[in-house]
């Protein structure tokens, strides 16, 4: 558990103290941006009232999703990868194709194949396909390390975006997918935000249990070697590759099934969803919350909604430049976090 | 210094047979032979360059080999590292090459890929760590917290957990202080004596290495020039004519 209760306790003391606060601010980062990040969110939803915290929430349990299963690769094997959004565009785009109603597509001028399939049906393709995808993209990204890693990572987003743009035939392209099922059991639809929302956090729980799983396991701990020295891992008999893949693999799996609740959350996709910045806004949340930590994730995943979320409120700012100042804003956050604390807010290792 | 244990009329347990290794127009070994017996601390020694370290690559399936062949128990070697480490050689890398993020058991366990029995990597385990008692001491800490010292030790260690029937060391002196290659030599020695793993060893500290083998070969621009006993080493001023030039 990252928060410590004992220094919790100590807080009250500490604050009639302020050299003394100001003196364990510095030693106790990690606590402090904790109490900042989960601080400002509470405060954030209460100001804002329960129809706000729902959506924020959704939004914020899809992005954690998405770090957490980003942090296994980026943080925890050492593959920086600027893809991961293509996965999640498969995700969501099979749930999109997989979902929607047939009989809203004869109503299009370009038809696409849909399926009609319950929202429970259509998850795990979600999962499966962002899996597929994995394994034949990363059979050739296999080759390569470090900083042509990156660069090839970079291809596969430009190229993934393109695919959706272009394929009009699978995605109607620019068009976009209407008409996404939402989820249902039985007679119970999860129409409403609130039900939405349990049900991102249940996956989300999921997936931060498979995660701690992984890395927690012996096959973890080669997670941990290869990014250390992959040269060295290979001498005991242990083909990296084969561990590169497989943790690749799970990580897009994961990518997918945000996407699938992603496409089924906004009823509509396009490509603009999936486009390259959205990808290193990803890698921004697994560095900002820490590398090979799944709190990390979560934190880092709370700091970017709240920040995205909270600069429509900056009474100054023009609407139409609010978009481009959130970006203006997380990259300045990022050169003060490489300069300061290049762990992240909670993190072990520097990228 | 070892006792033979090893009969000269036994075959190599490993054998290098007119091997050549080149990384593109660079020839680091040329025609190299050699043959190591069940049981004996062989050590490969000359300057830097000469290719003592491409010896050990080239038997791993680390480096190129254009030429020659690499026979374990008179078959060929396989090509690849895994299958290699499944025949029961182990490498100890140059630099240590601990995972200084992994507890010491962690590091330890790491050596032992092929390995599923729990029961049996225990029993592995305390039996490094009786030879080693500093790792038992730290089992728990990061390698990251060792001295330079500790962590050869770990690496060593490491090394023995695949239950290795040939154990090949890559300078496992390098940059340790007097004190402590005296402890790594004594230690291999010890390997040597109650594991009766046959060892070979390249070093750049002769006199060191020259007290606990059975044999040496000297390499000089990738080639053999000399292999015997360490006592025909020193006989001779073959080791002057490969580190200072013909004397």
């Amino acid at each position: 558990m990252p928060v410590d209760m004992q220094r919790i306790r100590e807080l009250p003391a500490l604050v009639r103290n302020p050299r003394e606060m100001a003196r364990h601010a510095r030693s106790n980062v990690e606590l402090w941006a904790n109490i900042l990040v989960i601080g400002g969110a509470i405060a954030f939803m209460l100001w804002q009232g329960a129809g706000f915290a729902v959506i924020v929430g959704t939004v914020f349990a899809i992005w954690a999703i998405l770090s957490v299963s980003l942090n296994l690769v980026v943080g925890f094997t050492g593959l920086l990868s600027v893809g991961h959004i293509g996965f999640f565009g498969v995700g969501a785009y099979t749930m999109a194709i997989l979902t929607s109603s047939p009989e809203y597509e004869q109503l299009r001028t370009e038809a696409i194949p849909t399926f009609g399939w319950p929202f429970f049906a259509a998850l795990p393709v979600c999962a499966l396909l962002a899996g597929l995808a994995a394994i034949i993209v990363g059979i050739v990204f296999n080759r390569f390390r470090d900083d042509i890693f990156v660069l090839v990572s970079f291809g596969f987003a430009i190229i993934s975006f393109n695919v959706f743009l272009n394929w009009r035939a699978v995605t109607r392209g620019a068009f976009g997918i209407h008409e996404i099922a939402r989820p249902e059991i039985g007679d119970w639809r999860f129409d409403g935000d609130v039900e939405f929302l349990l049900l991102c956090l249940a996956f989300l729980a999921v997936v931060m249990l498979i995660s701690w799983f992984v890395v927690s396991s012996s096959f973890g701990r080669v997670l941990t070697a290869i990014r250390e020295d992959e040269q060295a891992i290979e001498v005991f008999g242990y083909q990296a590759t084969h561990y590169k893949l497989a943790v690749w693999v799970i990580s897009a799996m994961m990518a997918g099934i945000a996407g699938g609740l992603f496409s089924s959350w906004t009823t509509f996709i396009d490509p603009n969803s999936f486009i390259l910045l959205e990808s290193v806004l990803l890698v921004a949340i697994v560095i900002l919350g820490g590398l090979a930590t799944i709190w990390g994730s979560l934190l880092g995943a709370m700091a970017f909604v709240l920040l995205e979320e909270g600069m429509r409120f900056i009474p100054f700012l023009p609407t139409e430049y609010i978009g481009q100042a959130r970006q203006v804003v997380l990259g300045i956050l990022l050169v003060l976090l490489m300069l300061f604390r290049p762990q992240g807010l909670v993190g072990r290792y520097r990228l | 210094m070892t006792t033979a244990r090893h009969s000269h009329d036994n075959p190599p347990l490993l054998e290098l047979v007119n091997v050549s290794v080149s990384y593109g127009a660079v020839h680091a070994l040329d025609d190299v032979s050699m043959g190591i017996r069940q049981g004996e601390v062989v050590a490969v020694m000359g300057p830097n360059g000469a290719g003592k370290s491409t010896v050990l690559k080239a038997v791993m399936g680390l480096a190129p080999v254009v030429a020659g062949t690499v026979y374990w128990r008179q078959q060929p070697l396989a090509a690849e590292t895994h299958e290699i480490v499944k025949e029961g050689i182990a490498f100890v890398p140059q630099g240590r090459r601990v995972f200084t993020h992994l507890s010491i058991a962690e590091n330890l366990e790491m050596g032992c890929i092929y390995l599923n029995d729990r029961a049996e990597k225990a029993r592995r385990l305390d039996s490094v760590m009786e030879l080693f008692p500093i790792l038992h001491e730290k089992r728990g800490d990061l390698a990251s917290q060792m001295s330079g010292g500790q962590q050869q030790m770990l690496a060593l260690g490491r090394g023995l957990m695949a239950s290795p029937e040939l154990l090949l060391l890559d300078e496992p002196t390098l940059g340790l202080a007097p004190i402590i290659v005296r402890e790594v030599f004594q230690k291999v020695a010890e390997i040597s004596d109650w594991l009766n793993t046959t060892i070979v060893v390249v070093e750049h500290n002769i006199k060191g290495v020259l007290d606990i083998v059975d044999r040496a070969y000297v390499l000089d621009k990738g080639a053999v020039v000399h292999n015997g006993t360490p006592q025909s080493i020193r006989d001779t001023d073959i080791l002057t004519q490969v580190f200072l030039g013909s004397a």
